[in-house]
């Protein structure tokens, strides 16, 4: 036999074993994630295994390129985005159940500084010398927007109108403060939740409209009592168990 | 006898780019000495050397100046070093006209003593018509004539000149050696001038020093050095010959030859235009010369010169044999015969021949 | 109808940086590329790999490590604090800085070809017509390398004209501060004002290549000129 005819072969196998170890398996859930609920999704993903015996699969990325995968005809079974505009576009361009929409989470914010004992509460926005206040694009991310709502209801608008710099998404807010090069930033709650260091105040709900995180279930779903099983889960008391220790409030 | 500060004392070892070189020579602070050598014998290096261009380790003393004495940990750099440099390629700054290139050292020498003003210079090298030109639109012969003129222009104590004819094609050498035998009057500074070309530097010359594999092998007046028999390997079987100088009695019109006066003995050449009673210059070949020991009957050759064997060396590997006469006057040839001519002739230190000559060039005033 | 105040702050910005950048890197580019021409050290290649870098990072890499540098924990904080603020990020100095290090490779390799094709011999000829190094560096290496120099300052402009994401990372789209023409065109596509975002992507596109034929044309020019 031939050097490359063995060859052939050998790459024919390769092939095989690998579209096997892709497809997935009966029980599976693969769940496209954003980015900014990755560790919750982590745990409550594991506590899903534990409680049901299937086993989720998650993908992380922006909310927006998850879409897009989506669109190209990405194996998800669900999506969990970061706002709602993207799942209600997958339900109207008929790739999400209707049925099966709903908000799994509310982001929150939270003032933040990476020095201790410099946040105490809405008057720590009263002091001076506090330089740049980081907020994410209000034109483009939806923390951003609540975080000008925010300054609107306490009114210290105009006080930062000119002292406002503004990342292109909530994780680049975060740099600039984790960073230190903005000594104030209205972050996600979600980023400070899973350490103890500088300080922050949680922002109440009621000072900005809700941050609402939308969850479907998209049609290609391969095994759909699975799915259905994890979009059930997500509502139980263990996920939200995990929602708050992650600082975000429950979807409703 | 000269003192020390009447002269240039040179000296520098070291290994550049795994060739090693170890040369000391001294040249007198007028007139031109050439670096002459085969091509790798280290001459270049040496002049760049001296420039300060290469960094070799040694002494360079200019008349009453001292440019390098690393013994004494002092080491001036080129550019306060009044040297005129010469590069085998003209290397004018392109960005530049011919005036401005001319300009350059000149301005930059303000302050120092001139060796030629910006006029004569220009007139000596026939730059007239040239100086609003960039270099780009000269020939390689008028790109060299302004690299010297702007060599010149900068004031100089000491002329610096690698090989500045080998880039050029023959019509151009020849217009450039011819200025030089001007400049070779009129300059005041003394010249280095590298080359491996014997009869440029027989031409234009007073004294050699001699280099091969980064030695220095012979060092003298040019006339003294060409007659020696030990320095074959350097001057290359064909070129090995001796410089004469001999005084012009006459002309025939008729054969168009030129009749001279070698040591009481005459000689002719084809006819050169020389006034009677000027000296000239002539280059004899040793391959160009014949020996016989009884006056030759029936034979082309019409210059015949008497005299007797001084020398005889020759290799037992060898065919030829080299030969040193002396004709009356103390005028010395050389001449290459095969051993075999030795023997049967049974020619011995002593012996008196006829040099036959039948190639004489002519090689200037 | 789009607001032409609003969209000439981002394109009077954007020039503003992208002139000061490119003067800033004129005079640190040079010394560089003069020393990876010129200078016989082995490992200089190793700091033309470091040049070079921004050739291949992608901007978050920059853009994430410039934010460190700039803030209270790097030398730019240090910096700041002398004028009594705490980052550089987020000034319009800090976009300099930004800039100068994107765009530094595409200064510096013009430059150093350009001193390296001129070769030794211009400068030890001019050496030998009495000129100092720094004088010859002037006098000589300067108008033989000029085509260099053109060719990096463009680049350097015109890079930082484009420049996104460092920029993205360390600017805080503050408007008439750090909010640059490229920064605008992603906002405004995000928002859907399509309108301005023609407007200004149409005029970069515009810009970009007129930049580049006027340096094909310059060049030439430039190739031949004699004074």
């Amino acid at each position: 036999m031939s050097t490359l005819s063995r060859l052939a072969q050998v790459l024919l196998l390769a092939l095989l074993l690998v579209a096997a170890a892709a497809a997935a398996r009966a029980g599976d859930v693969r769940v496209a994630v954003a980015a900014n609920f990755t560790d919750a999704a982590k745990e409550i993903g594991a506590a899903f295994d534990t409680a049901t015996g299937h086993h989720a699969v998650f993908s992380f990325a922006s909310t927006g390129q998850l879409f897009a995968q989506i669109t190209g005809g990405a194996p998800f079974d669900i999506f969990l985005a970061a706002d709602q505009t993207r799942p209600q576009r997958a339900v109207a361009e008929g790739m999400g159940d209707p049925d099966h929409l709903f908000t799994y989470a509310k982001g929150r914010l939270a003032l933040y500084s990476r020095e201790t004992g410099l946040v105490t509460g809405p008057e720590t926005l009263d002091g001076d010398g506090l330089g740049r206040l980081a907020i994410a694009n209000p034109q483009t991310a939806p923390y951003g927007a609540a975080a000008m709502q925010v300054l609107t209801h306490l009114g210290k608008r105009d006080r930062f109108a000119e002292d406002l710099v503004q990342g292109a998404n909530i994780a680049q807010t975060y740099q600039f403060v984790a960073t230190g090069n903005a000594r104030l930033g209205l972050v996600a709650a979600s980023q400070v939740a899973g350490h103890d260091d500088g300080s922050r105040w949680m922002v109440p709900d009621h000072l900005h409209d809700p941050i609402a995180q939308d969850a479907v279930l998209l049609k290609s779903a391969a095994d759909r009592d699975a799915a259905l099983a994890f979009m059930a889960f997500l509502k139980g008391p263990q996920a939200l168990a995990i929602l708050d220790k992650y600082g975000y409030a429950p979807g409703g | 006898m000269t003192s020390l500060s009447d002269r240039i004392d040179a000296r520098f070892a070291g290994t550049m780019g795994g060739f090693s070189l170890d040369v000391a020579f001294t040249a007198p602070m007028q007139g031109i000495t050439a670096l002459f050598g085969p091509s790798g014998s280290g001459k270049t290096t040496v002049l760049r050397a001296m420039a300060g261009l290469a960094r070799l380790s040694g002494r360079l003393a200019v008349g009453d100046e001292t440019w390098q004495d690393d013994a004494a940990g002092l080491r001036v750099p080129p550019h306060r070093r009044a040297v005129g440099y010469v590069f085998q390629e003209a290397s004018l700054f392109p960005h530049l006209s011919v005036r401005r290139n001319l300009l350059y050292g000149a301005r930059r020498a303000a302050d120092q003593t001139p060796v030629i003003g910006f006029d004569e210079a220009v007139a000596l090298l026939g730059l007239e018509r040239l100086l609003e030109r960039g270099p780009d639109r000269l020939s390689g012969g008028e790109r060299q004539r302004v690299a010297i003129g702007r060599a010149l222009l900068s004031a100089p104590r000491l002329l610096l000149m690698d090989e500045p004819l080998s880039a050029l094609d023959e019509a151009s050498r020849a217009d450039i050696l011819t200025t030089f035998e001007r400049l070779h009057d009129a300059l005041p500074i003394p010249a280095i001038y590298v080359s491996h070309d014997l009869a440029e530097v027989s031409r234009l010359a007073d004294r050699m020093v001699m280099l091969s594999a980064g030695k220095v092998i012979a060092e003298g007046d040019v006339g003294s050095i060409l007659e020696r028999l030990d320095l074959e390997p350097a001057t290359g079987r064909f070129e090995a010959g001796v410089l004469l100088t001999a005084t012009v009695t006459g002309h025939d019109t008729g054969y168009q030859l030129t009749r001279l006066d070698l040591a009481g003995q005459p000689v002719s050449i084809p006819r050169v235009e020389v006034a009677v009673g000027e000296r000239v210059r002539l280059r004899i070949r040793a391959r160009d010369v014949a020996l016989a020991t009884r006056p030759p009957e029936g034979i082309s050759i019409r210059n015949r010169l008497s005299g007797h064997i001084v020398e005889i060396a020759a290799a037992e590997d060898a065919p030829y044999a080299e030969t040193l006469v002396e004709i009356p006057g103390g005028v010395r040839l050389r001449s290459r015969v095969t051993r075999e001519s030795v023997a049967e002739l049974g020619l011995t230190p002593g012996t008196p021949v006829f040099a036959l000559v039948k190639t004489i060039s002519f090689d200037g005033r | 109808m789009p607001d032409f105040a609003e969209l000439w702050s981002p394109v009077r910005l954007t020039l503003i940086l992208a002139a000061v950048t490119t003067l800033v890197l004129l005079v640190v580019a040079t010394p560089i590329a003069w020393w990876l021409a010129r200078s016989p050290a082995r490992w200089k290649e190793a700091v033309a790999a470091i040049v070079a870098l921004p050739l291949v990072l992608p901007p978050t890499v920059l853009g994430f490590y410039l934010l460190i540098l700039l803030g209270p924990d790097g030398p730019g904080g240090w910096i700041a604090s002398l004028g009594g603020a705490r980052s550089l990020a987020f000034t319009f100095t800090g976009l300099v800085i930004g800039s100068v290090v994107y765009s530094l490779p595409f200064v510096v390799q013009p430059i150093r070809n350009a001193f390296e094709a001129m070769g030794d011999r211009p400068l030890e000829v001019a050496a030998t017509l009495r000129a100092g190094p720094w004088d010859a560096f002037w006098s000589v290496a300067v108008p033989l390398a000029r085509r260099g120099f053109l060719t990096g300052a463009v680049l350097g402009f015109a890079h930082t004209m484009g420049e996104f994401g460092v920029i993205l990372m360390i600017g805080g789209n503050i408007p008439g501060e750090t909010r640059v023409l490229s920064i605008a065109i992603y906002d405004y596509v995000e928002t859907l004002r399509w309108t301005e975002a023609h407007l200004l992507a149409g005029g970069m596109v515009a810009f970009a290549f007129t930049v580049i034929l006027a340096m094909l044309v310059l060049e030439k020019r430039i190739g031949r000129a004699r004074p």
